[in-house]
């Protein structure tokens, strides 16, 4: 299928690009397009504006901050995977990058656009969770902190407001033992279920509305997973303990 | 937008995906369109030398940017592009639907890695789904591919 009518805007700062969010009803932000152009293809969205950011200048550094490495909203997650300052900082994203998708949707789809697309079953929002990260939302009315455990809200839903563009996500160093495994039907598919481990902090994602974090000695606890054509939920839970083993194995 | 090196408009609905801009607007029908969700990858094209999928961007995006398709590869009755050579060679092919989009995202990884190892061709090719050739063949092709490219 096609896309449905929208109107579309191709800021060319990110102070427009801000005020176009906030006076503007019902508009998404175009990043990579490697979630939100598939939605469109199959009308399962179908906003009223298309805010497309790739031309803003300026927004695409990967660079240290505070200890741990800053992901500005253009950084291409391929851009991520090959850079040398994330596998220095912070090898663990390094790592998580090249479990999403495959190469080519990589040279297209951004790291932030993982991060408010809030996929449950998305490595990245799992990944920022176990680093306790943070990402900063810009608006018309100022840059605000949303700290990773604040952020997800629900299946594809954050904390972010409709007028708020994510300028950039930050990942605290990956200093200690760290280990990302998933299970998937097929390479470059989204996980069945999967487990972060950032020292003795565990995420889970693929399991629950939101990834979450866990106890490594009960990871299952208190987690009702869903079933589908893939997965039932008891082999959802079986997935738990076995990746959970694995990483604190690693 | 630049495709295969010469300057075109960009079309003026911008709901157009460049898949069927560079299909029904361009006449370029190489570009072929299996699932317009980047699952299949037979709609791979260069955009400013990387592989990326035609049917996961707008049209309009594309604009002052270059794009490249297979029919960019070899011109009409010219020896063939080394890796449609090394596919023809190691018949990395058999009905061709898939083919332009292996092509296009071989291009892109050999440009990135000249002499990739078979870890890197399996990733490389991962993306791109052949529903006929069982892809050793095509695996075999990317290294005759990198060969005749090395030459
Ligand atoms: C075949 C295929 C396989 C995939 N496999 C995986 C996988 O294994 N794991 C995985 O995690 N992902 C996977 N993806 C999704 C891919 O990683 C996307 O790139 C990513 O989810 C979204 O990033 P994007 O930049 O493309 O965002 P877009 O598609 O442009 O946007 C996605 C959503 O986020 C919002 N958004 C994006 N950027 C911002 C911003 N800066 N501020 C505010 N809102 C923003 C958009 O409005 C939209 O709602 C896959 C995609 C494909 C096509
Ligand atoms: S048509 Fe674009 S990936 Fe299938
Ligand atoms: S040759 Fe037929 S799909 Fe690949």
């Amino acid at each position: 299928m096609k896309p449905p009518r929208f109107e579309y805007h191709a800021p060319s700062t990110v102070e427009e690009a801000c005020e176009l969010l906030g006076s503007l009803e019902d508009a998404k932000v175009l990043a990579g397009g490697q979630s939100l152009i598939p939605l469109l293809n199959f009308r399962l969205a179908q906003p009223a504006h298309l805010v497309d950011i790739n031309r803003l200048p300026g927004l695409d550094a990967i660079y240290e901050r505070d200890g741990g490495v800053a992901v500005q909203a253009l950084a291409r997650q391929a851009a991520v995977e090959d850079s040398e300052v994330a596998a220095h900082v912070c090898p663990l994203l390094t790592a998580a990058v090249r479990l999403v998708a495959h190469r080519v949707i990589r040279n297209r789809g951004t790291v932030c656009g993982s991060i408010a697309h809030a996929d449950p079953a998305s490595e990245l929002p799992a990944v920022l969770l176990a680093l306790g990260g943070h990402v900063i939302g810009r608006s018309a009315r100022g840059d605000r902190i949303i700290d990773a455990g604040d952020l997800f809200k629900g299946v594809f839903e954050t904390a972010l407001a409709a007028d708020e563009l994510l300028v950039e996500a930050w990942f605290p160093a990956s200093s200690g033992a760290f280990a990302i495994v998933e299970e998937s039907r097929r390479h470059g598919d989204f996980a069945l279920a999967g487990a972060v481990r950032a020292s003795g902090r565990l995420a889970l994602f693929g399991v629950a509305p939101t990834p979450v974090l866990a106890d490594p000695a009960n990871p299952g606890r208190g987690l009702q997973p869903s079933g589908d054509l893939e997965a039932t939920p008891e082999f959802r839970l079986h997935l738990v303990r076995v990746l959970t083993e694995r990483v604190f194995a690693a | 937008m630049k495709v295969n090196g010469s300057l075109h408009a960009p079309p003026l609905d911008p709901r157009r995906l460049l898949s069927d801009h560079l299909r029904h607007d361009l006449g370029l029908t190489g570009t072929h369109v299996g699932c317009e969700h980047g699952v299949c990858g037979c709609c791979t094209v260069l955009l400013d030398g990387e592989p990326v999928r035609s049917c996961l961007m707008l049209a309009v995006q594309a604009e002052g940017h270059e794009v490249s398709t297979v029919e960019g590869l070899a011109a009409a009755g010219a020896p063939l592009h080394p890796v449609q050579q090394a596919f023809h060679e190691c018949q990395g092919l058999q009905c061709g639907f898939c083919t332009p989009g292996f092509l296009m995202s071989v291009v892109g990884l050999l440009a990135q890695h000249p002499d990739p190892t078979p870890e890197q061709v399996e990733e490389a090719i991962a993306g791109n789904l052949c529903r006929c050739t069982g892809y050793a063949s095509i695996r075999r092709a990317v290294h005759r591919a990198a060969e005749l490219s090395g030459k």
